[in-house]
């Protein structure tokens, strides 16, 4: 069974993936989890410099998903180089970082700086976080800004450039082709859903920071059918993420083009999510004679049932 | 290490219309739970509630050898997923993640230990009383509830030799007001050299409280928070608390993984939500 995956120059020995802000800095699961068994581990986002993110609270629970607004609570480039990359490397996770900036040389620097360091395998711009007042989504919304961030980091770097792309736009796929034609090796998506939840007692949001972002298994088919349109724009990989909790949830965004899967919802609900997620895709593919995951990417039958 | 056990319902024994004490079948999580520790629960498959709660763990129940056999869980029903836990009939099955969090510091040797307690903040205390008895440690337990029937396992403590000090704030049983009336008696009559440990659980203002009187009579206490959490392991930031340490400039940090138990002089109060 062949459970390999390229992403640009990148290959992953499997296409399962911890989404960044649901796995801390993967040193916080090593005792839970054989990090190397990933097919690779996204870090929580990082700045340049360390944030204090917002105050609680930070996470409410909504129908089959939550919202959260953190805000990008970090240490920084700096300290995850010097206080987290050296576990990771040593426990063989493949450690993709997630990179924020408030502008574009921010993104700019911390890819370089990321670039320099040993151990990092691919670069995650966050373009998409629905929970910062500067940077990030304003890139993520904007055709131009989309292109303007990844053909930036692009020239500053060897290792692949994942752009994560935001949902809160009209035509996602559109974004996809912006971020092709910028030199991106892959994008990723969906980010959280803008939304919101009010207390109808006092009247009050129920995050701090009134809106967040929403995720989990509610948030599924939409994701589901971006990833679709994704894949009829572009000829890029797609890592699809978007409340996957089962192997059936993985096998459906492989079906609709994703590459690979990013977890992220679930993993809060079972940190020992990852070898159960293998077997059922290996499973699946077994039972429909399949020896390669990558036979399975997009082929959704579209012919007309009788 | 936690383990996550798919662990049954033993005993359910409801205390009051919303206070249930639950027993759930985990022994691997039993045999290396610490005072002070906690478990993440799913009290059903599905997406409703979504995610784990975080409980205290009560007691660590053990079978007719004295082996570690489950534990049990002090529940208040306020929501969707307490009130599936105080309705759980023996035999449903609850996902049981743990043990998580940093423990009570127990000294050793032990010194006479104090206990504060409000409503369900009772629950760290039952293993941390056992341990300390253990010990040898001279314990008294500080706890007030809103009423007398809301003040639940006296006989419990007793058992294991703890002294009690009880109040209601309607004043049906012991003290007439809050529970930090009688501590802050009893610290000031304490002789400033005798050693003492203080720990506390319960309403964001009584753990305040506490943390206010332990500090006026230059005494170390340690709280035990409750905070909204998503994971319990540290991924997510959600359960952060506001602390100051040494000179650093006040920051936030994860209570699952640097708490729940936190000195209280660290806390910054005034940032407490919840």
């Amino acid at each position: 069974m062949d459970l390999g995956v390229p992403i640009g120059s990148l290959r992953l020995k499997n296409p399962l993936i911890a989404a960044s802000g649901c796995f801390g800095y993967g040193v916080e699961y090593a005792e839970t989890v054989d990090l190397s068994a990933l097919g690779a581990i996204v870090v929580k986002g990082l700045f340049l410099n360390e944030r204090e993110g917002h105050p609680p609270p930070r996470i409410i629970e909504t129908p089959s998903g939550m919202l959260n607004a953190i805000g990008l609570q970090g240490i920084g480039v700096h300290r995850f180089i010097r206080e987290k990359l050296p576990e990771l490397c040593e426990r063989r996770a493949v450690t993709i970082v997630n990179v924020c900036g408030s502008t574009l040389e921010e993104y700019v620097e911390v890819s370089r700086i990321l670039s320099d360091a040993e151990g990092v395998a691919a670069l995650e711009l966050n373009i998409s976080c629905p929970n910062i007042k500067e940077g990030g989504i304003q890139f993520g919304c904007s055709l131009t800004g989309t292109h303007a961030v990844v053909s930036a980091v692009r020239k500053v770097t060897r290792l692949p450039v994942i752009p994560k792309l935001t949902p809160n736009v009209t035509d996602v796929a559109s974004f996809a082709r912006a971020a092709e034609e910028a030199g991106a090796d892959a994008v990723s998506l969906v980010n959280t859903f803008l939304a919101m939840a009010i207390d109808i007692e006092t009247r009050r949001p129920k995050l701090s920071n009134v809106m967040g972002g929403l995720s989990g298994p509610a948030i599924r088919p939409i994701a589901v059918r971006m990833v679709h349109e994704c894949h009829q724009a572009t000829r890029l990989p797609i890592i699809g993420m978007g409340g996957i909790a089962r192997a059936e949830d993985a096998l459906e965004f492989a079906i609709a083009g994703a590459t690979a899967v990013q977890v992220g919802t679930a993993n809060f609900v079972d940190p020992f999510i990852w070898p159960k997620l293998q077997h059922g895709i290996e499973d699946y593919l077994t039972r429909h004679g399949l020896t390669r995951w990558m036979d399975l990417i997009g082929t959704m039958d579209t012919r007309k049932t009788s | 290490m936690p383990v996550d056990v798919d662990a049954a319902v033993g005993a359910n024994t409801r205390l009051s219309r919303d206070y249930n004490v639950l027993a759930l079948e985990a022994p691997a999580i039993a045999a290396i739970a610490r005072p002070g520790q906690f478990v993440m629960l799913k009290p059903a498959h599905g997406t409703d509630p979504l995610l784990r709660r975080p409980f205290s763990i009560f007691e660590i129940l053990r079978d007719p050898h004295g082996a570690p056999a489950g534990i049990s869980i002090l529940n208040k029903k306020v929501g969707v997923g307490t009130s599936l836990l105080y309705d759980a009939e023996p035999g449903r099955r609850v996902a049981c993640l743990g043990p998580l969090g940093r423990p009570f510091t127990v000294k050793d040797p032990p010194v006479e230990a104090w206990m504060v307690a409000g409503g369900v903040g009772l629950a760290p205390f039952a293993t941390l009383a056992a341990a300390l008895a253990r010990r040898g440690a001279k314990t008294t337990l500080f706890y007030g509830a809103r009423r007398a029937q809301d003040l639940f396992f006296t006989d419990l403590f007793e058992r294991v030799g703890v002294a009690l000090v009880l109040s209601t704030e309607d004043g049906s049983r012991g003290h007439h007001g809050l529970i930090s009336d009688p501590l802050g008696s009893a610290l000031a009559s304490r002789a400033a050299d005798a050693p003492l440990a203080i720990y506390a659980c319960g309403p964001t203002g009584m753990m305040r409280a506490v943390a206010s009187l332990a500090g006026r009579h230059g005494r170390r206490a340690e709280v035990s928070l409750e905070q909204v959490m998503g994971c319990g392991m540290g991924g997510c930031y959600s359960c952060v608390v506001k602390v100051r340490r040494g000179s650093d400039v006040p920051h936030f940090v994860r209570s699952c993984i640097e708490g729940p138990v936190f000195d209280a002089a660290e806390i910054v109060w005034d940032e407490l939500t919840h």
